[in-house]
């Protein structure tokens, strides 16, 4: 039962100590030496449920199965199963950072991406750091496509990998990356010497490398400000307002309108989103709807975020009468949809209630924003 | 007299503030008088009463709060509420109780823009809100790199493999059944404040440092379980851990830190784990960043060479000027913030205000917190709250009278290793603008003259 248990090891490069002990463990109990009171607790893994779980593979390609892949086939897998997230190219960066871009020829010959030494590149690729093609193996095995990890076969992944480094320019349109020739292939990734260990936060008794001042009088002669919010961003995060205590010493700023000239207490002050309007039996503050389910973590009033500006919502449907746009509107925030915006999806929001959307929608069908 | 107390001359100024002519007469629900209240009974004016009525309590409690009452005293006082003179709400209403609705707007939140899908995102847990150093469970910050699960603790099993004589299958009984600890450690995220390498980006304290918990956790220490496994602690230098969930997330662990504190953890503040946080099974690694603290933590495999894992070569991985990526760090260094007054928030008078926020260290436990309200250039040491834990957050109190000027108040922790919390400029000197992790910076909060406080960096 052992057996594949040493093979294991034996592909890390275990020693003879490590074999030796298991050999031993073989030949005697399997429990190991256990002094504590509870140490019964457990039992020994069996061979096939290790087979099962231990599916890592190092940077020395230790734990890679066998198998190999086309960057042809590669190709196919892509289109088919990657393509929705990354793009076409691998360019993307509409669902998640893209893994292509960035590097050049020169970059395979150095093993740095000079692109990491300037402001080139808006994004830095996956391609650009990545420094150990075991990675790519293992996490694409492991954990891709996302909405289904696991699903893809060894030499799918193989493929998958070979495509990826054909789009960034390391391998040929003819090359087959298999386990017989993925140690070499990593001699050509373009950021393969990008990585120190060079830092004080690895080994905890490492030193720190920046060291604060101790100071504590008359540290400066004078305080700059070098970078604060700006103005048009005092909306960005919400109204600050509904982020905080409605007692205490502080309240949250009433984002939604601009900054006080003067001190005013906000104790003193009626919140913008509260009051008589609401009490008097008027509709609730589609803003503040808004806000509370989150349309405005992907919608911005003027700019796009991950979906559309509802400015450019309002603009769309703005030559049809607006109790008509509302009602589409609704229908579309409740049920989601994708196609009309682009190819993010907007989620269903069957869980806000239906007088909420119909405000919600209603709010952008008119465009007083 | 303390600073606390205000003299009879404030409460004159206040009266006399509130009543100046020329003012805009304030609203009916936060200042009501005899005559108010008669008006409100007319038909022709119900609609005040009914406005004073739905502004209720809390907002009517703000305004009256300054010492500004009627002649005849506070109507929160002199007219007994529903809640002194009615039937409250039986034992069990609410079988697992819930935070009071006035506390509502303390949430975990997204910050817009920054992820575009979900389930591979982070929320940030309200700090400008948090008492003392334990995050309340509902509130611990979020990150997930491929959605959360509510796994089934009877089918969850935890292996340990690799460099260790007996590689063993232990089930939740059997860990449950072993003798276990509790420890308190804060848990925070490598990127936590990474949003502000190059500039201020965010208002708010929630989405600077939001990424940072602090609770109990109980479990076993993971050195014991390797033990129990006959872990070859002279080869195995390192230990992958990974978890069950579909992106099976991976990290390596430093020996050195097993050795130390590292445990297998499965409550959190007193219960089980939360499903957000991993139930039923994460692993806590005290005072390295949150990305290790593997959750749903199905295995630990014992090796003799780090593992290079995606979260360790793609991501969490800090870019230096000289365009080099320093990989493996994982010790969250000294830090501290100022929770409260901070950014987005207005103080609501002037006069005494109590500074309060937190330090931690990955190193160890909080030595000395000072504090500045004058953009550095003088600082003062600040109370320390018990208790003072090693890899834990340490909460911090001192005293300050705002005299309605400018002020910019900052705070720099110091650990027992002796390490200071440096500032953005000498942090920017040796690590540039563009590393997004490990920001461990001096924050700087502007209190304008208008009451409002904001986010700034100095230069």
């Amino acid at each position: 039962m052992y057996k594949s248990v040493n093979t294991r090891v034996q592909r890390r490069g275990a020693t003879l100590w490590t074999i030796a002990t298991l050999l031993a463990i073989g030949l005697t109990s399997p429990v190991s030496a256990q002094t504590t009171a509870w140490g019964k607790l457990g039992r020994t893994a069996t061979p096939a449920e290790i087979k099962a779980w231990d599916i890592d593979v190092r940077p020395d390609f230790a734990g890679l199965p066998a198998g190999s892949g086309a960057v042809s086939k590669g190709q196919d897998v892509w289109e088919s199963r990657c393509e929705s997230c990354h793009g076409t190219f691998g360019e993307s960066n509409e669902v998640f950072t893209p893994i292509i871009g960035g590097t050049t020829a020169e970059d395979i010959k150095t093993g740095h991406v000079a692109a990491l030494r300037n402001d080139s590149q808006p994004q830095r690729s996956t391609m650009m750091k990545v420094s150990q093609l075991s990675v790519l193996w293992d996490y694409i095995n492991r954990a891709m496509p996302w909405n289904q990890p696991k699903s893809l076969s060894t030499d799918e992944v193989y493929a998958v990998v070979a495509y990826i480094l054909n789009m960034a320019g390391v391998v040929p349109n003819d090359f087959v990356l298999s386990d017989k020739n993925i140690a070499a292939t990593q001699g050509r990734l373009p950021n393969r010497n990008g990585t120190t260990l060079a830092h004080g936060m690895w080994d905890v008794a490492a030193k720190p490398d920046v060291q604060g001042s101790n100071c504590m009088t008359n540290c400066a002669t004078s305080v700059t400000i070098s970078s604060r919010l700006p103005d048009y961003a005092r909306n960005a995060h919400g109204d600050i307002a509904t982020q905080n205590r409605l007692i205490g010493s502080v309240r949250g700023a009433d984002t939604l309108r601009p900054a006080a000239k003067t001190f005013v207490s906000p104790a003193e002050r009626k919140p913008a989103t509260a009051g008589p309007a609401a009490a008097a039996g008027a509709k609730p503050d589609p803003v503040k709807l808004a806000n509370q389910h989150a349309c405005m973590a992907c919608h911005g009033v003027a700019n796009k975020v991950v979906g559309p500006a509802l400015q450019d919502v309002h603009k769309k449907y703005s030559g049809q009468p607006a109790a008509d746009v509302a009602r589409q509107l609704a229908a579309r925030i409740k049920a989601g949809g994708t196609g009309t915006w682009g190819n993010i999806p907007m989620p269903p929001q069957g869980h806000v209630p239906d007088a909420d959307i119909q405000a919600i929608a209603e709010w952008i069908a008119n465009g007083k924003f | 007299m303390p600073p606390w107390q205000h003299s009879k001359k404030d409460d004159k100024a206040a009266m006399t503030f509130n009543h100046r002519p020329g003012r805009l007469q304030k609203a009916p629900e936060f200042f009501l008088t005899r005559e108010a209240m008669t008006l409100s009974r007319d038909d022709r004016r119900s609609f005040l009463r009914k406005a004073f009525l739905a502004a209720g309590g809390a907002a009517g409690t703000l305004a009256l709060s300054k010492g500004a009452v009627a002649a005849d005293g506070d109507p929160a006082i002199l007219n007994l509420p529903a809640h002194t003179k009615g039937l409250g709400q039986p034992v069990a209403a609410r079988p697992y109780g819930l935070p009071s609705k006035h506390e509502e707007n303390l949430q975990r939140r997204e910050s817009p823009g920054l992820t575009r899908v979900g389930a591979a995102s982070v929320s940030f847990a309200p700090l400008q809100g948090f008492f003392g150093i334990i995050t309340p469970s509902g509130l611990h910050f979020e990150r997930h790199h491929q959605g959360w699960w509510d796994i089934d603790p009877a089918q969850h099993r935890f292996m340990i493999n690799g460099l260790v004589k007996n590689p063993k299958v232990y089930t939740m009984d059997d860990l449950m059944r072993m003798p276990s600890i509790s420890r308190m450690h804060f848990i925070e995220c490598g990127a936590n404040t990474g949003m502000e390498w190059g500039n201020v980006a965010v208002p708010t304290v929630q989405y600077t440092h939001g990424m940072l918990s602090c609770c109990e956790f109980t479990g076993v220490p993971l050195k014991w379980l390797l033990d129990d496994c006959g872990a070859d602690f002279k080869k195995g230098k390192f230990v992958l851990a990974e978890g069950a969930d579909g992106s099976s997330m991976t990290r390596t662990i430093n020996m050195a830190n097993v050795l130390d504190d590292v445990m297998v953890a499965y409550a959190m503040n007193g219960e089980m784990l939360r499903p957000e946080n991993g139930y039923p099974l994460r692993l806590v690694v005290p005072g390295v960043q949150g990305v290790s603290w593997v959750k749903y933590l199905r295995r630990i495999e014992v090796g003799d060479m780090p593992y290079a894992a995606k979260d360790e070569t793609i991501h969490y991985v800090d870019l230096m000027p000289d365009g080099q990526h320093r990989q493996y760090t994982s010790i969250q260094e000294v830090k501290s913030v100022i929770t409260s007054p901070s950014g987005g928030q207005v103080l609501i008078d002037k006069g005494f205000f109590n500074i309060t926020g937190i330090a931690w260290s990955g190193r160890g436990k909080i030595q000395k917190v000072d504090v500045s309200v004058d953009g550095g250039k003088n600082w003062k040491s600040a109370r320390l709250e018990t208790p003072i834990l090693d890899k834990c957050l340490t909460r911090f109190n001192i005293d300050w009278t705002w005299n309605g000027g400018d002020a910019i108040l900052m705070s720099r922790a110091t650990d027992s290793t002796g390490h200071v919390q440096p500032t953005m400029t000498a942090l920017r000197k040796v690590r540039g603008t563009k590393s997004i992790y490990h920001n461990n910076s001096i924050q700087s909060w502007l209190v304008s003259a208008n009451g409002e406080v904001s986010n700034v960096q100095i230069g």
